[in-house]
């Protein structure tokens, strides 16, 4: 019988150390890892360089001090178009950025998860990705005239994702209409995370969805955490839609709205959380 | 001549010429109206056209904006849409905060980009959607704080930044084009209820202005799709002025 990797999200949390460079699947305001993060929120832990396909994860580290660079495409909260901590915290300069574009972005991961230094690609070519981000390198092709953008591998030392299923061993399932980059975030990364709306056995994954939704297998996975709700006030289809009303008043706590909403929403532990969300 | 068409209306008819011509490609459009656009052109003149929910599907039927009666007839997660976006079988209609008169475009912030003065959603997939296929854009709000001499950040590259091939800017006042000698935005057509002037003092750089017609009325098929079939709530009214 292979280990069971379930833990709990302190232990996540005690795996970490400052500075490190963490990367959080979802999309948006959609499947994220938000107790993870929720728990890196109320944690000790500084000078984070957060990797994302950006949403509230962003948003939220960025409102309490625990980031001090993103690697980012866009950071939105899609039905809110603008994140507001992030622009908060982008206009206050207190983050530094590395923006790519976000098909770059994916190929920075997929060079850490295939473990080549670099992807080419012409997304980046001709923009200012090019000027702000000095370091970038152009290649030109071995084969003809082509010069293309050589992305470096993004690798991170850690990664969370939010899946619907898993079992104890990290065989992880997603039942909504998008994988979105989990699977790619968990190759790219030292240690993988993976947190779930229900830990099921290993032969009921199959009565959840079909096989093609086993797309993350626990060769990929470090640590299970199961946190129902979890992805909370992000979307999770089919278990449960964004919490629009809810994702409003986070986006409205700013300024001195914002200690009123950390006391109640983030300095608390995620049982707490929950039933706060449930009222 | 449909005199009762809205300005919303010829936006629309606007937005769906930008597609014409373009065959078996996916057409992406964000907003309302290039979104009608985008179905008004594969009900009328490009059936071929594949068009997405935004979210994972390819969806076959003529779908009212807002509604979610989706007849599928394929599956597009983010990942494949990078497929397409890389294979060039694409065209996709943006937003853009600025714009100048090559159709460099920024989604990205204003002022330095270091610490900006006010920061935007980011420069999204537009760096790589206009280096590898068609692109239009989408201005509701026609402005010189949209259209100017230079922009603050190139996320969307124009002609001459190496664009694939920057089609048509539609705007609430006009449609313009990038089929001049050197690839610089020329006034294509003006929409009604707006004269030539006000779109040349609406816009910060100094557009290519000859033999401006103006825009084409929806026609009766048309105004009947748009109020009967995609629009019945009439949600295109709500992103311009009228």
């Amino acid at each position: 019988m292979t280990a069971d990797k379930r833990v709990t999200l302190d232990e996540v949390v005690s795996s970490l150390s400052d500075g490190m460079t963490i990367g959080i699947g979802g999309w948006g305001s959609r499947r994220k890892p938000m107790s993870i993060v929720r728990a890196i929120a109320r944690s000790s832990l500084k000078d984070l360089t957060v990797v994302s396909y950006g949403g509230p994860d962003v948003g939220l580290l960025c409102a309490t001090g625990k980031v001090r660079h993103i690697v980012f495409g866009f950071v939105t909260l899609d039905s809110i178009s603008i994140e507001p901590h992030f622009r908060a915290a982008r206009q206050a300069g207190t983050v530094e950025v590395t923006e790519y574009d976000e098909g770059m972005f994916y190929l920075g991961l997929l060079a850490a998860a295939w473990r080549v230094p670099f992807l080419p690609t012409r997304a980046g070519l001709g923009s200012d990705i090019m000027q702000v981000n000095p370091s970038l390198r152009t290649i030109r092709s071995p084969y003809g005239p082509d010069e293309l953008v050589a992305v470096p591998a993004l690798t991170l030392d850690a990664a969370f994702v939010h899946m619907n299923r898993a079992d104890t061993r990290g065989n992880a399932q997603f039942l909504g209409p998008d994988l979105y980059f989990d699977d790619v975030f968990l190759m790219a990364a030292k240690q993988r995370f993976v947190s779930t709306e229900r830990v099921v056995e290993t032969e009921d994954l199959l009565r959840q969805g079909p096989v093609q939704t086993l797309r993350i297998n626990r060769s990929m996975v470090d640590g299970v955490v199961e946190t129902p709700h979890g992805a909370h006030f992000t979307s999770c289809e089919p278990d449960y839609p964004r919490d629009e009303g809810f994702q409003r008043e986070y986006a409205g706590s700013i300024g001195d709205k914002w200690p009123g909403f950390l006391a109640r929403y983030v300095d608390v532990d995620e049982t707490a959380y929950q039933a706060a969300v449930a009222q | 001549m449909s005199i009762e068409a809205t300005l919303a209306e010829y936006c629309a008819v606007a937005c769906a010429e930008a597609f014409r011509g373009d065959g078996e490609v996916l057409a992406s459009a964000f907003g309302y109206i290039p979104t009608l656009g985008a179905r008004l052109a594969r009900a009328t003149f490009e059936p071929d056209l594949l068009l997405s929910d935004g979210e994972a599907y390819l969806v076959a039927n003529d779908l009212p904006l807002g509604g979610s009666d989706k007849v599928i007839e394929g599956w597009i997660p983010f990942r494949s849409v990078f497929d397409v976006v890389w294979s060039g079988r694409r065209h996709v209609m943006m937003g853009a905060t600025q714009l100048d008169r090559f159709g460099n475009q920024n989604i990205s912030a204003l002022g330095q980009h270091e610490k900006p003065k006010v920061q935007l959603i980011g420069s999204r997939g537009a760096p790589g959607n206009t280096v590898n296929h068609a692109t239009s854009y989408w201005v509701p709000n026609h402005s010189p704080r949209v259209f100017v001499d230079a922009v603050d950040f190139i996320s969307g590259v124009g002609t001459n930044h190496g664009a694939a091939d920057i089609k048509r800017i539609v705007t609430n006042l006009c449609s313009i084009d990038f089929v001049t000698a050197d690839r610089s935005a020329r006034l294509r057509s003006v929409h009604p209820f707006h004269s030539v002037d006000d779109v040349i003092s609406n816009t910060g750089f100094d557009l290519v202005v000859e033999n401006v017609t103006e825009s084409r009325a929806p026609t009766d098929e048309e105004l009947k799709l748009i109020r009967e079939v995609l629009d019945p709530g009439g949600l295109r009214d709500t992103e311009i002025k009228s």
